[in-house]
């Protein structure tokens, strides 16, 4: 077989792989967050739908299809119907560039093809990322217009200026870790970390990276957007059946794909802790599985985090939210950037 | 061949996109169908192997500049325009194989100029040498532009203050 033909099939089973992993993951999630939201308030969770409530995803989901999916006659139609969409596709293209594993070399048919664990290998994977988290604005702004309802109005905008007021320190706090590995490219970041993990080198950074992620996923204690008390749905009142499914999709995609971006910049990607892999010397199919089953296990521990924090802090009002990240977070980020620098500059 | 369809199908989406943004009646979709023409440009730059600047375009302009945009007609609520009464019928049937002929010259052209710029291998594009340009030839520019953006920063406070009332005591 060509070699051209053989890397686009490599590609193509990459991402069908990568994106079942990811609508997999939601599931569990919606079943994880409302037994562990339980368990942290003293009561069971739901436990009746299959052993230990394993099959309620299921139930969720065929009770979303089967549900009226209602377009009120005051919409914007065309935009209404686009908006969910808007929402879940930056939420996926951003898992494209997350390196979960080492590259192997493997024989396909007499051809000797380098198998990267990562969909693109793009050498400004950095800038992409921030690039399309840029993007994730769009969805909830469109989503809030297009409703033509006060509520949904006032929920899309305040969402969006707290998307795009939090982006800065995000990116800034990406920046020391760049400085430390010195390429934009998140394989090059990984290997940065063998000796030490970023969160240990760059512990402000971490610090500023984990409270932005939180506001730009829209997670409490950043949840007015979708606050229940104050705006009625928020952005995503008017919604029913699917299109509210694809919001609550996208909602949990916004969360893996932070957790994924925590665990590839700050804990060490794929790499296992005390190069323990080093010291058994196993045959490469294993360690790549070890790596992998690394990766997964520090992004479950993430998402644990976020939900752990969800029903554990109370909101923010949203001026106190606005002064956190322009008064405090954002100076921050910068005095890091600046030690960052004189330590690279003393120590090198 | 693939770049070549490729670079149509950009350029294809790029001008549909731009037609759509004057043509369009309310306001908003003007702007979505402008983010669809930046992403289009940037496709083509990363055509031409300026990824950095492809990937900033997309950053900046259909990532920040257009959000404030859609803030703007959202928040000052501007309504779609009432067609205009045309003065001559037929200028449809005039305009339309006129507008073919042009996109299909202007086509043919652009691709030519894109096929001798990138016959030759060039990386001015990288982040590598962006950097490395920027921090030694262009230091001075590189720095001036930054008081620019302060300047713009502060001229907005300051345009946007309301100002304090003094009692009269």
């Amino acid at each position: 077989m060509d070699l051209a033909i053989l890397n686009l099939i490599i590609i193509l089973v990459k991402i069908v792989v990568v994106l079942a992993a990811i609508f997999l993951t939601i599931l569990i999630l919606t079943l994880a967050e409302r037994r562990v939201s339980g368990f942290i308030q003293d009561r069971l969770g739901p436990n009746r739908v299959g052993p230990f409530g394993l099959l309620q995803p299921i139930a969720d989901a065929l009770k979303f299809f089967l549900k009226e999916d209602i377009i009120p006659s005051h919409v914007e139609k065309p935009l209404y119907i686009l908006a969910p969409m808007l929402i879940l596709v930056p939420a996926l293209m951003t898992f494209a560039v997350i390196p979960f594993g080492d590259e192997i070399y493997r024989y396909f048919g007499g051809h000797l093809v380098g198998i990267r664990f990562q969909v693109a290998d793009l050498n400004v994977g950095v800038l992409y990322i921030l690039a399309i988290a840029s993007l994730g604005v769009y969805g909830i702004v469109i989503g809030g217009w297009a409703s033509n309802n006060k509520y949904s109005l006032m929920g899309g905008l305040r969402s969006s200026s707290q998307m795009i007021s939090y982006e800065i320190p995000l990116g800034l706090s990406i920046i020391s870790v760049v400085m430390l590995s010195g390429s934009l490219r998140l394989q090059d970041i990984v290997q940065d970390q063998a000796h030490l993990w970023n969160f240990i080198r760059q512990p402000l950074a971490f610090i500023i990276f984990l409270v932005s992620a939180f506001a730009e996923t829209n997670r409490l204690p950043f949840d007015l957007p979708e606050a229940e008390q104050e705006l009625v749905g928020g952005y995503h009142t008017e919604y029913s059946s699917m299109k509210f499914a694809s919001f609550m999709l996208s909602e949990y995609a916004n969360m893996i794909t932070s957790s994924a971006l925590i665990v590839t910049l700050f804990l060490g990607g794929w790499q296992v802790p005390f190069g323990i892999l080093d010291g058994l010397n196993l045959p490469i199919i294993w360690e790549q599985i070890i790596q992998i089953l690394s990766f997964v296990i520090k992004t479950g521990f993430m998402l644990f985090v976020f939900i752990w924090v969800r029903w554990t802090l109370p909101r923010f009002r949203f001026d106190q939210l606005m002064n956190l990240g322009w008064k405090s977070l954002l100076p921050l980020a910068l005095l890091n950037i600046i030690l960052t620098g004189l330590g690279l500059a003393i120590f090198s | 061949m693939i770049q070549m369809i490729l670079f149509f199908i950009f350029a294809f989406l790029a001008v549909a996109g731009g037609v759509m943004v004057v043509s369009h009646r309310n306001p908003v979709y003007s702007a979505l169908f402008l983010i669809l023409t930046f992403f289009s440009l940037a496709g083509i730059y990363v055509l031409l192997l300026a990824h950095f600047i492809a990937i900033v375009h997309i950053a900046v302009y259909a990532g920040a500049i257009m959000v404030l945009f859609l803030f703007v007609i959202m928040l000052l609520n501007l309504k779609s325009e009432a067609q205009a009464k045309g003065a001559f019928k037929y200028m449809i049937y005039v305009a339309v194989p006129m507008a073919i002929i042009l996109c299909l010259e202007l086509g043919f052209i652009g691709f030519h100029q894109y096929q001798q710029a990138t016959s030759k291998p060039n990386d001015t594009g990288t982040v590598e040498s962006i950097g490395t340009a920027l921090f030694s030839t262009y230091l001075l520019p590189f720095e001036i532009t930054s008081v620019l953006l302060i300047v713009a920063m502060a001229g907005a406070l300051f345009l946007s203050k309301k100002k304090l009332l003094v009692s009269k005591e």
